[in-house]
């Protein structure tokens, strides 16, 4: 690799506050080899995360007992394009009805990899919170959307669903893990009647325990007031934002 | 309704409104296809094309797309349509209007073009559009000449100006400053230094205003500051004295969108009016700024028109422009490829609707900017950005955004680093705003040909702006 690497002295105080990409020097007006390299070697991370397919066997193997069941959208070039088809289950789709209190559905969303390396963990540690809780087995979803749970949660008569998914890789974490909790799911609910816990990712981001205490919590909530959503803002609900609000978007709803 | 009707190659298409007619003529992106309004085939996207060429300007005075009575948008746009300046194309077809200006475009007469503004509509824009290949939107585009200023001047010829974009995921001021001190040594942040907010609240807004009006004082930077935060913020803050440049929104095209961002035309008279009375500027008093982008209404759900039909996102995003020009914005920029592939799939759509929406903006009397950008999960990379600044560039664009190394560590998206413009303005021959530069000039930043420093290499110049990064 060639490049110039700026002088340290002169530059520390820029790199050491931010984990923005300051002072990269220059070759011309351009950046150096090596900095254009760092830069694909995240991009790279990202990209594969998006688009490298889920091993459900892998999964099913990790999780024991699960269901599995993909969404409307056939392939993932549809799937990025269509998210009202990643958002209901394929025709034809059979689960069973249940009386179980909770049904925790684990959709690959934008990032199999941090469903495969996240899902199970969280599922275990929040099992262990909800002693008293009835939980129907897991479901698998492929190109899955959050909305997904509606329709699962529905047809296995849950009075909660709880998704795990994967986020919208970034450069700096292509494996982030988000839960959305939604009490009385059914088709149409809306974003602003769930509960996100995100950016799952031990050891860097919130960890399994963290995620399993802070959902077991809105799941008690929950049930105490028959519903999910903004009424649980307190509790860490975000209101839904329009495309171009900038706040940290996610597109996996 | 009147149905119109178009043949191609034996096969004819039925057109049952304007605003069909409108999607249909579209090229394809997906936003649409969600939407439920694309062509079905090519053979029918160019079959509306012809119908539409052949179509009146002045149709679109008479019948419209989103309702007048149900959408405060379409009064705007209608209410204040300027008859004088439309005369002079008061007679023409879609299709002979794109003609007549590509005609103005080859002999260089920018005041034939830049005098129609107030006399077209979004609609109208939108459809020429749409007849228009990307190099008729870049040849067009360049002939429109919006000049706006507070503390520099926007738009002029031969000049690129940048917007500085120093976020940070929470809004620490040393991150910020490390950013913005990086950025300025790259010779970005004459259009603004402009911050998104991790966090929407008056106290942090406040206090991110003042840290950037403090630098721009003490170093006597001729540009102006802005907290992207929600116009109600900014006005509580305003009110209580913070240092307010300009007043940022997202807008949409139509009247439900604006809804889903929580605002109105009236708060925006509201708010523009706070910012003048303030008297920040030098060179100038437009005080708002403006953020759109191809999908926004789609994404709130809010972008259908009469009889329900819903309206192309390309026609969509011209009408934001109509809300944005009664407001005499500073600046106006499209977020293009931001909002999503479920929009724009890949570098194909989001560089042609970078163009059309440069070109929109320009001929309806904005001084519009773009912010170049994709994420992770859509069919782009640094080439398509690359080669959209540089036809942006080409086609006269105000602005374009900047970040640190291209990607923003608060939005986590990617746009353009600092060095990518100095590229755009090395290959093109174009300078940063006036004022702007003679402060470059000043600070050393700039060597004898006008270039600026890599002050990687030789610190020496940049030792005065590093020390603003001692928080």
């Amino acid at each position: 690799m060639t490049g110039q690497p700026a002088p340290r002295d002169a530059f520390a105080v820029l790199r050491e506050a931010t984990q923005a990409r300051v002072a990269l020097g220059r070759a011309g007006d351009a950046l150096p080899t090596s900095r254009e390299l760092a830069f694909r070697v995240a991009h790279a991370a990202a990209r594969d995360a998006v688009h490298a397919p889920l091993d459900t066997a892998a999964l099913r193997e990790a999780l024991g007992e699960a269901l599995e069941v993909r969404s409307a959208a056939p392939d993932r070039a549809v799937y990025l394009q269509r998210p009202d088809l990643g958002r209901r289950l394929a025709e034809g789709t059979a689960l069973p009805s249940t009386s179980a209190d909770l049904a925790v559905v684990l959709g690959d969303g934008l990032s199999p990899r941090a469903l495969q390396e996240h899902g199970p963990g969280t599922l275990a540690a929040l099992r262990e919170r909800l002693p008293g809780w009835s939980i129907a087995p897991p479901v698998v979803a492929r190109q899955a959307r959050v909305a997904l749970g509606d329709e699962i949660g529905a047809r296995l008569g849950v009075r909660a669903v709880v998704v795990l998914i994967g986020e919208r890789p970034g450069l700096t974490a292509a494996d982030s893990l988000g839960a959305y909790l939604t009490w009385a799911p059914r088709p149409g609910r809306a974003d602003s009647e769930r509960n996100c816990v995100s950016n799952i990712r031990p050891p860097h981001g919130t960890d399994y325990a963290q995620a399993a205490d802070t959902l077991a919590g809105l799941l008690v909530s929950a049930r105490a007031l028959g519903a999910s959503g903004v009424a649980l803002k307190d509790q860490g609900a975000k209101p839904p934002t329009a495309g171009l609000d900038r706040s940290p978007p996610k597109e996996i709803r | 309704m009147t149905v119109r009707r178009g043949t191609v190659g034996g096969r004819t298409f039925e057109f049952g409104s304007l605003a069909e007619l409108l999607a249909k003529a579209t090229p394809a992106r997906s936003g649409d296809v969600l939407a439920g309004c694309a062509a079905d085939s090519a053979a029918e996207r160019v079959a509306a094309q012809s119908v539409l060429a052949d179509l009146p300007l002045a149709t679109f005075l008479e019948e419209q797309v989103v309702g007048y009575d149900e959408d405060d948008v379409t009064r705007l746009i209608l209410d204040t349509h300027d008859r004088a300046a439309f005369a002079p194309v008061a007679s023409l077809t879609v299709g002979g209007f794109r003609d007549r200006l590509l005609g103005w475009a080859a002999q260089g007469d920018e005041a034939a073009i830049t005098g129609l503004a107030r006399g077209l509509t979004p609609e109208m824009v939108a459809a020429t559009a749409k007849l228009m290949r990307n190099a008729d939107l870049v040849a067009v585009g360049r002939r429109a000449r919006v000049v706006t200023g507070l503390r520099s001047t926007i738009g002029l010829p031969g000049r690129l100006a940048a917007r500085l974009q120093p976020n940070h995921p929470t809004d620490d001021p040393r991150g910020v400053m490390a950013s913005v001190v990086d950025g300025l040594l790259h010779g970005s942040g004459d259009a603004v230094i402009g911050i998104n907010p991790a966090t929407d609240s008056p106290t942090r807004t406040t206090a991110l205003l003042e840290l950037l009006d403090e630098t721009i004082t003490r170093y006597a930077i001729p540009t102006q500051s802005c907290v992207l935060a929600h116009v109600t913020t900014t006005l509580q803050v305003l009110e209580q004295g913070a240092p307010v440049d300009l007043v940022f929104q997202s807008i949409a095209g139509t009247q439900a969108g604006n809804r889903g961002f929580g605002v109105t035309l009236d708060l925006l008279v509201e708010a523009q009016a706070a910012a003048v009375a303030l008297g920040r500027g030098t060179v100038g008093r437009n005080v708002m700024y403006f953020e759109t982008g191809q999908g926004a209404a789609l994404s709130a759900d809010a972008h259908r028109g009469i009889d329900g039909v819903p309206v192309d996102q390309q026609t969509l995003e011209a009408r934001a422009y109509a809300v944005a020009r009664a407001f005499d914005p500073l600046l106006v920029n499209t977020v293009v490829g931001f909002i999503g592939p479920e929009y724009l799939y890949d570098g194909k759509q989001v560089l042609r609707a970078g163009l059309e929406d440069h070109f929109c903006g320009k001929l309806l009397g904005l001084p519009m900017g773009v912010d170049v950008c994709y994420t992770n999960h859509a069919e782009v990379d640094g080439d398509d950005t690359d080669s959209l600044m540089l036809l942006l560039g080409a086609a006269g664009c105000a602005f374009l955004i900047t970040v640190p190394g291209a990607d923003d560590v608060m939005l986590h998206y990617q746009s353009l680093s600092f060095s990518d413009v100095l590229t755009v303005r090395q290959v093109l021959g174009l300078r940063p705003a006036p004022e702007f530069e003679e402060w470059l000039l000043r600070m050393d930043l700039l060597d004898d040909s006008g270039r600026v420093r890599d002050v990687t290499a030789d610190p020496r110049p940049a030792r005065t702006l590093l020390a603003a990064a001692e928080l």
